[in-house]
């Protein structure tokens, strides 16, 4: 079979659609983990970390997002052991879900022996050693996991003391670091009304190892753009108005369904709790192509409250994106050249 | 998830305290666990928590020590005289309760009788990181366990066999002579954490540097059993203590939209046709729990032996 014979959904196989419902609000949306979603293009949600055909791609890129901008990571002193924890349990989840690419075995003498053949990584450390890893335990996992990683430690609450966070969505890791929990969700509109914030804290404070639990949340994002932190805002910030004046073949090309798959780890020996994301980019012409997928996507854009949609930064074009779904059911949109 | 554990060995060294260690039947590698974590066993008709001693890093034992009492809910009776090497026993997954400050600049272990179980998991974890740790262990002399593990991860913990008093005027020097930064543990009988508690309180420790593991579990209390009628299709089930509404709804072929099933994300809330709900879950607000008239079905419960439910 060549390329061009492979549906475009293809490469979407894994892709977590994020709408149960034709209305969306902020819940405690909170899940088991490690339970597959069967979807219309494939199945999402059956480990706690996924790789895919970006693998490679992605990885090249928060190396070079890092090496650029070393605030993308801290670990504060006192992380030292969740980092390490972290490390592990990242890498024991890869050798579950991926044996036929990666490997951890438990020496004789306690060290632990790393493959990963994707990588090309062959490597033996000791737990709790710095000097047996080529990096700082959490900045070398980052290297081997697509997942962006927050560590929270727990005091009276959690705090968010440590991480490599490369692919933000409007947020900055650097600003966030030693924040609480709750400071750094004090922007989100409605959450704390409603009380799903606090709700989430202490369902965190209580989570027990062994028992992760995952949530999806989104957004949309101009262009294939996995960075778009504070950081670089000068770089996509303008692409809002841009994207307001661009023909419609144009918008459904740049305009992406951003899915966050998030999951929630209480780490079993440093005892804090690691936050994952990974994030998922679908096109709103391959999005539409998906026909359950693009009725649901364009009723959610359409009722989305104004506050919503201008925390999530979509509030330029969210008529327009849910507008131009709901032509695309007729397919006018997705042939260059149809008529309109 | 439960855990088939095999009893692999037995140590009755130390007077009226019984050693366990429990490994996976196939000699599989055991769920991790945070220092300061207890495990609880079904064993006969009871479930009970112990603290785990060991180190929870991979690990291929558990190990557990149990104070014979006599007079008790009969638990560690049955630990004593009826467990047998090559027993097998079901357990939960280790939970943590009492877990190590990341943040402290010192850690004082304070440790009365067997009490001293989670210390000891706590001062290896404080070995592999290299923790600065000071430990005060109370016992009756003769009736202690782990004094050997002890002073092993910790050659210059103090042991004092000299009574209450004695150990009273000794933890209140220790107390006001701490570094900045400092967090107490404190685990042993109930009179023991609550005397060490008031002795901090009253030498100006926040209770937000104070930790105490007083013996049991912080996962939900099991519950009373009650009976519920569903109003609508006019069935009743029965919901045994240790199982909750929405287990035993689903059980007797009742769907219930559901998410978390720990009383978080709000999915499974039903309506409260009579009877006084016992909640316990965090998405009602306090004034929805006072109304009685919705519960959460996966962790609330009845308040009386029966709830009906408009179903």
């Amino acid at each position: 079979m060549t390329t061009s014979q492979i549906p475009a959904t293809a490469r979407y196989a894994g892709f977590p659609f994020p709408f149960p419902t034709d209305v969306y609000r902020y819940s405690t949306n909170v899940e088991p983990a490690n339970r597959p979603v069967a979807t219309p293009v494939g199945q999402w949600g059956d480990s706690i970390v996924a790789i895919d055909g970006e693998y490679d791609a992605e990885l090249d890129e928060r190396a070079a997002i890092l090496a650029a901008d070393p605030s993308r990571h801290a670990v504060l002193p006192h992380m030292r052991p969740a980092a390490w924890d972290a490390c592990l349990t990242l890498l024991r989840e890869l050798a579950a879900a991926y044996p036929d690419d990666c490997v951890l075995e438990r020496l004789t003498d306690g060290r632990w022996h790393w493959r990963n053949r994707r990588r090309g990584t062959d490597l033996v450390f000791t737990y709790g050693d710095d000097a047996t890893l080529p990096d700082e335990p959490l900045r070398w996992v980052s290297g081997q996991v697509q997942e962006d990683i927050v560590l929270l430690d727990q005091r009276d609450q959690l705090y968010g003391d440590a991480g490599v966070v490369t692919f933000a969505a409007d947020w900055s890791f650097g600003f966030d670091v030693g924040m609480s929990f709750l400071e750094i969700h004090g922007p989100v509109p409605r959450i704390r009304q409603e009380g799903v914030i606090t709700r989430a804290h202490e369902f965190l404070m209580r989570l027990q190892p062994h028992e992760p639990y995952r949530r999806t949340n989104w957004t949309l994002t101009i262009g294939r753009r996995m960075d778009v932190s504070t950081e670089t805002y000068p770089e996509w910030g303008p692409d809002r108005e841009l994207v307001k004046v661009v023909d419609d073949q144009t918008f459904g090309r740049l305009v992406h369904l951003r899915v966050e798959v998030q999951h929630l780890v209480r780490l079993p020996d440093s005892g804090a709790v690691m936050f994952l994301i990974r994030t998922y980019l679908m096109p709103l012409e391959v999005l539409a192509t998906i026909e359950p997928w693009r009725e649901r996507a364009a009723e959610v854009l359409a009722e989305l409250p104004d506050d919503m949609a201008a925390y999530k930064g979509i509030d330029k074009y969210q008529a327009r994106a849910a507008s131009w779904l709901r032509s695309a059911g007729s397919g006018a949109l997705l042939s260059p050249g149809g008529a309109r | 998830m439960t855990l088939r554990l095999v009893v692999t060995a037995l140590d009755d060294s130390v007077p009226g305290i019984r050693s366990i260690t429990l490994a996976d039947p196939a000699g599989a590698e055991l769920p991790g666990f945070v220092p300061g974590s207890h495990l609880a066993i079904t064993l006969g008709d009871r479930t009970n928590a112990y603290s785990l001693t060991g180190d929870g890093l991979a690990p291929s034992t558990y190990t557990i020590s149990v104070l014979r009492v006599a007079d008790g809910a009969g638990g560690s009776v049955f630990v004593h005289d009826r467990l047998a090497a090559g027993d097998l026993v079901a357990a939960r997954p280790p939970r943590s309760a009492f877990p190590p400050v990341a943040r402290a600049t010192r850690h004082l272990l304070v440790a009365g009788g067997i009490g001293v179980t989670p210390i000891v998991s706590h001062l290896r974890a404080a070995r592999r990181w290299g923790r600065e740790t000071q430990v005060l262990y109370a016992f009756r002399e003769g009736h202690a366990a782990h004094v050997d593990d002890v002073l092993e991860l910790a050659p210059d913990a103090e042991l004092l066999v000299d009574g209450p008093d004695a150990f009273m005027d000794r933890l209140e020097k220790v107390l006001v002579d701490q570094p900045l930064g400092t967090h107490l543990y404190v685990c042993g009988p109930g009179a023991m954490i609550d005397a060490v508690v008031s002795a901090a309180a009253a030498t100006g420790w926040p209770a937000s540097r104070v930790h105490l593991e007083r013996f049991g579990t912080d996962a939900l209390a099991p519950g009373d059993p009650f009976t519920v009628r569903l109003a609508k299709s006019g069935i009743t089930v029965d919901v045994p203590s240790g199982t909750s509404l929405l287990e035993a709804l689903e059980g007797a072929g009742v769907t219930v939209p559901n998410l978390c099933r720990q009383g978080v994300c709000g999915e499974c809330r039903i309506q409260v046709g009579a009877g006084t709900p016992l909640h316990r879950d965090l998405f009602l607000s306090d004034e929805e729990k006072a109304s009685g008239s919705t519960l959460m079905a996966c962790v609330s419960r009845s308040e009386g032996p029966t709830l009906e439910v408009l179903l």
